[in-house]
């Protein structure tokens, strides 16, 4: 990308001016991307008598942590974040033992019914039966007000099997030939061949699913009656949402018992938030390299 | 290979070695179907079950009687559903919904990627798309806490902001217009930065030689984005719109069912919340179903239209 001798001195010049707006842009992007977080943790950390004057805007104003120790007295808070943790590594193993098991076979031009059994994950992408179907079969099955609902109806995503059909089908077949001739079977050749070949992707599709199963609450609030089972999400959603519901209809002298929520409330959404806020960078370098091995065949 | 070596030795092998290479060929592949074998199950129960069971949309479908023993109504739950001004409205919400989405959240990500892709400062293009991706990891009842702790009208941050400047504020979370706003703003706000990857993947795939034969030609900055980089990536960009055409009344749940309050259910009631409503609510299983199956038919027809479109322009698109 060095610029040639050719170019003149001109438009070197209107280059770096757009350089420079560009970064201003993107810059400006992201400030976006983060005020948001930065007023919650704020507004988490200040007092009740700064946020009721209005004060707090990405600084804490009077500094404490009383919220936070609210929260963290919450039992019930705890139970759920613990749930979600078990939940959240519980449903990743299992969906990703699944992908791969489904992946894997679908790579084999030998595998007769392959194309048909293709088709039958990829038509679920377009159509499907329905929420209330989907309720009813969970229902019959005996799932309801137990964890497994929140496991096993959603197990596979099609389209993080396609991802990883791809990637699969993008190793050269030579190596897998190659462990056939040594004797080894399909399923030792997936385990000490391909496997170790694809752990970027693992990596990303493992984030996926862990990320989704953290952040979804549909499911929770269909399946899930029994309070003692809730996930960290419907519990934030107790919290936060049914606050707002009566705030946004309420008159202005309820204002004193809203505010003393309100840092409750921010505490209890960075609870929530901070794992994500933990594990993210690290993983981060992974799922952008391994959702362009999945992008490239779209 | 395998074959000359049996045809060679036929006539000397014992029936028992036979069976057992024959055996060993079919394990091979039997190994296979085993590792399907969860995977369709999972499938065929979680999936197509379903859509079996969305036969109670023409049924006065009986939660003691099940969808073998409810007795057949025809179309009366459709006529039904279609005689609702309910139904209508949500429709009608959807589509608004996400087509004003589609418009403005649609280009979002391309204008970003083509200039992060621009960025020759490494270490702040990482730092940028780290933070950018970020809203995409946060649940939805995350960002309608934050989106109230911004916007809401006593105490609100964007508010104060504005009083604090002697206006008046502003009711961006119950008078539905300005709803709207957020609800798009929302929109972008949560995927655009995510939306990059895709696009900044089919950026590295663009032939490097065509900007520097285009820089021979005396081509700035802005031209060979026009020339070179927006039509290297008009497949990536035909393909993404396709999906989220097939995808126009196929509203997602959370968004609307967090964000949605009721002094603007006038436009944030749509199929998938009145679905939960009518459905699991007031427990109409088959009225419900009949509205699901509505939705999943039209979507459908959004996703082969738009894929037919697409591939008459002489696109690749989806199949």
């Amino acid at each position: 990308m060095v610029e040639g001798g050719a170019v003149t001195n001109k438009i070197q010049r209107t280059t770096r001016a757009s350089d420079v707006l560009i970064m201003v842009f993107i810059g400006l992007t992201v400030l976006l991307s983060i005020l948001p977080f930065l007023n919650i943790i704020a507004v988490s950390l200040s007092s009740k008598e700064a946020i009721i004057s209005d004060k707090v805007t990405i600084f804490p104003r009077g500094f404490n942590m009383e919220s936070y120790k609210l929260v963290f007295e919450d039992a019930r808070m705890l139970k759920s974040m613990g749930i979600t943790i078990v939940l959240t590594l519980v449903y990743t193993i299992l969906s990703m033992v699944m992908s791969i098991c489904a992946a894997y076979p679908l790579t084999k031009e030998s595998l007769k019914g392959r194309s048909f059994f293709s088709m039958l994950i990829i038509f679920t992408m377009f159509f499907s039966g329905g929420m209330i179907p989907e309720y009813l079969l969970v229902k019959e099955l005996g799932m309801l007000d137990s964890l497994t609902s929140l496991i096993v109806p959603g197990m596979i995503s099609a389209f993080n099997l396609i991802i990883l059909r791809t990637f699969f089908s993008s190793i050269p077949p030579s190596l897998e030939e190659s462990a056939y001739l040594d004797g080894s079977s399909h399923i030792g050749t997936l385990l000490r061949i391909v496997l170790p070949l694809s752990l970027p992707v693992l990596a990303t599709l493992s984030l996926f699913y862990a990320v989704s199963r953290w952040n979804t609450y549909m499911d929770a609030l269909f399946y899930i009656t029994n309070s003692d089972l809730y996930p960290i999400q419907l519990k934030l959603y107790q919290v936060v949402m049914n606050s707002m519901v009566t705030d946004l209809t309420a008159q202005e002298g309820a204002i004193q018992t809203e505010v003393v929520a309100e840092g409750i409330k921010a505490a209890s959404i960075m609870f929530a938030t901070v794992p994500i806020l933990i594990v993210y960078p690290w993983l981060q370098r992974y799922f952008v390299s391994g959702t362009m091995v999945g992008a490239v065949k779209e | 290979m395998d074959r000359s070596f049996a045809h060679s030795k036929t006539q000397v092998l014992p029936q028992s070695v036979k069976r057992k290479r024959q055996a060993k060929g079919f394990w091979k592949d039997y190994q296979l179907y085993l590792l399907l074998l969860l995977p369709i199950a999972y499938f065929i129960i979680f999936k197509y079950v379903p859509m079996y069971g969305a036969a109670i949309a023409f049924q006065d479908y009986s939660i003691f009687k099940g969808v073998g023993g409810s007795e057949w109504i025809g179309l009366d739950n459709f006529k039904e559903l279609f005689a609702m001004s309910q139904f209508y409205t949500v429709v009608r919400n959807t589509l608004l919904l996400n087509l004003l989405d589609l418009i403005v959240s649609f280009p979002a990500p391309i204008i970003l990627a083509l200039l992060l892709h621009e960025l020759r400062t490494l270490w702040f293009k990482k730092v940028a798309q780290t933070i950018l991706y970020l809203p995409h990891f946060i649940s939805w009842i995350i960002i309608g806490g934050l989106v109230y702790q911004i916007f809401s009208n006593n105490g609100g941050l964007v508010n104060n902001m504005i009083t604090a400047l002697g206006f008046e504020s502003v009711p961006f979370l119950t008078e539905k217009n300005h709803w709207l706003l957020v609800y798009l703003g929302t929109g972008i706000w949560q995927s655009a930065g995510w939306g990059t990857i895709i696009y900044l993947a089919a950026l590295t795939g663009i032939n490097k030689e065509l900007y520097e034969a285009s820089e021979v030609d005396g081509a700035g900055r802005w031209r060979k984005m026009w020339n070179i980089t927006l039509p290297g990536i008009r497949p990536t960009i035909v393909v993404m719109l396709i999906m989220a055409l097939g995808k126009i009344m196929t509203i997602g749940f959370e968004r609307p069912f967090v964000m949605g309050n009721a002094l603007v259910m006038d436009y944030a009631e749509v199929i998938s919340t009145f679905v939960y409503k009518v459905g699991l609510q007031s427990a109409q299983f088959s009225l419900a179903t009949a509205m699901g199956l509505f939705q999943a038919l039209v979507g459908l027809v959004f996703v082969v239209g738009s894929n037919a479109i697409a591939k008459k322009m002489g696109e690749q698109g989806l199949w």
